[in-house]
């Protein structure tokens, strides 16, 4: 539920009052709100949860932490879209179940 | 996802030159056994995930602390999740991890079978856009969560607001991570030595908050990120903490955590919420250990605008995730654990979810004592 995903700030763009920007997560973009992180410009790597960067990091870090989470496929279920993510809550209730009992 | 690719991962991790060096180095430092807690429930599934817990010296335990959202959610605020989402003109929007976690006599997803209008956002900001595009309807967003997701919160009803949006709540329960470590040492016949704080928790709040807990029961304290060379460095400084007789706070996950934290995060989080007495499943009330909507903000609490009454609840006797949580017990020294109680039938806060203690040790076919363990692993 805590886990933050490092990427990269794409544009910058200013939505009914509220900062939001254009994120690009290893190939993925998502909106996701800049309010928390003023000091974020365009070409900027930032921590993002649930929609919300919450701090900023450095290219190489965010670069290797992004490496490591596609390896672990967690960037996929962090990062699926609203009908895809349904789909997998609903078809996984729990995390990958490696002797296979939980897809009974 | 493939679990032979994950498998091929975890095997290039452990032989890792950075990994090996490390568990060396923390076999070389050990002259005696600790129990250390890693707090987040994401952590202790990396933990098991990774097999860090197995790369370490024999007398230091990891005990898996209740810091997963969804498992200590009381039954009963799932129980008003479920009859919330149940009312017609109700879009009930809430995280994927949620949706499967069983009520009483149901889940979310089921609720949806029934023709609830249940969904799964990525954001709570995406079902703020719900409300505004369905002024008929009302929207629901089930705020779960410790820190690190209360900004995002705080921010769906604020901009609510902001658009003058009135059919817009939030059902929220979120929790707080100081009071649970200090509900932790204050238990009686606690065994915790020391801490990992959940780094990105610490990356909305800092760790001031830290210092004195550290000081008050004598344990260090070191804020940890979530990848398996993080986890098995934030073990690493405690272990050094451990056998040199200090008790301080520490920062191993510098490259995203400061001292502060987010400031801008905490000065809305403080005007959107105040502090409250929080049931957690599997522990029970801790005093001031959670967030609720402010008065200022009451209008946008789904608790006060559904009024759900007359739920009753009652827990398994054979779960015993309370002990778990504690760290008196492993989860596979629960007898219904594995029987019983499995992630498709769980029957306490510990199966819930894939971060509960009980899950990630299901899920990895952990079934055997931790000595056991030790003594088969690959």
């Amino acid at each position: 539920m805590c886990l933050a995903i490092p990427g990269k700030v794409e544009s910058i763009s200013s939505e009914g009052a509220v900062r939001m920007g254009r994120v690009n997560f290893g190939g993925v973009v998502k909106s996701v709100c800049l309010e928390y992180v003023p000091e974020v410009q365009v070409g900027d790597y930032t921590i993002v949860h649930v929609g919300f960067a919450l701090s900023r990091i450095d290219e190489e870090s965010a670069r290797k932490t992004l490496a490591d989470f596609r390896e672990l496929g967690m960037l996929d279920e962090e990062l699926a879209d609203e009908d895809e993510a349904f789909r997998r809550a609903a078809a996984a209730p729990q995390s990958p179940c490696p002797d296979g009992s939980c897809k009974s | 996802m493939g679990f032979h690719f994950c498998m091929k991962y975890l095997t290039e991790f452990r032989n890792g030159e950075i990994a090996q060096r490390m568990s060396r180095e923390i076999h070389a430092i050990a002259t005696r056994p600790w129990k250390i807690m890693e707090v987040c429930g994401g952590q202790t599934h990396s933990i098991i995930r990774n097999g860090i817990d197995q790369m370490l010296p024999a007398g230091i335990e990891m005990i898996h602390g209740p810091g997963c959202p969804v498992c200590v959610t009381p039954l009963e605020l799932i129980d008003k999740a479920l009859a919330i989402a149940a009312q017609p003109g109700v879009i009930f929007c809430s995280f994927g991890d949620m949706l499967r976690v069983p009520g009483t006599s149901a889940d979310l997803f089921q609720v949806k079978g029934r023709g609830g209008d249940v969904r799964v956002v990525y954001s709570p900001l995406d079902a703020v856009q719900l409300a505004a595009k369905n002024p008929e309807k009302h929207v629901v967003f089930f705020g779960v969560g410790f820190e690190t997701t209360a900004p995002a919160n705080a921010m769906s009803v604020h901009q609510a607001r902001r658009l003058g949006l009135k059919n817009y709540s939030l059902l929220v329960s979120h929790v707080l991570v100081p009071p649970a470590i200090a509900a932790i040492m204050d238990s009686p016949g606690n065994k915790v030595q020391a801490f990992l704080a959940a780094g990105h928790v610490c990356t909305v709040m800092g760790y001031w908050q830290y210092p004195p807990l550290a000081e008050k029961y004598g344990i260090p304290i070191v804020v940890t990120g979530f990848e398996p060379l993080d986890l098995l460095e934030g073990i690493r400084r405690a272990v050094v903490q451990l056998e040199a007789g200090r008790h301080e706070v520490e920062n191993a996950y510098g490259r995203v955590v400061s001292y502060n934290g987010n400031e801008p995060a905490q000065r809305l989080l403080a005007e959107v919420f105040k502090v409250t007495d929080r049931a957690w499943r599997g522990i029970g009330v801790i005093p001031m250990s959670g967030w609720r909507l402010n008065d200022a903000y009451r209008e946008f609490d789904a608790e006060e605008r559904f009024q759900i009454s007359g739920i009753r609840t009652e827990e398994s006797p054979l779960c015993r995730s309370g002990d778990v949580l504690r760290g008196a017990i492993k989860p596979a020294e629960c007898a219904a654990f594995g029987k019983e109680c499995t992630p498709r039938h769980p029957l306490g806060a510990t199966m819930v979810s894939s971060e509960g203690a009980c899950a990630a040790y299901y899920n990895y076919g952990r079934f055997l004592p931790v000595e056991e363990l030790a003594k088969s692993s690959f």
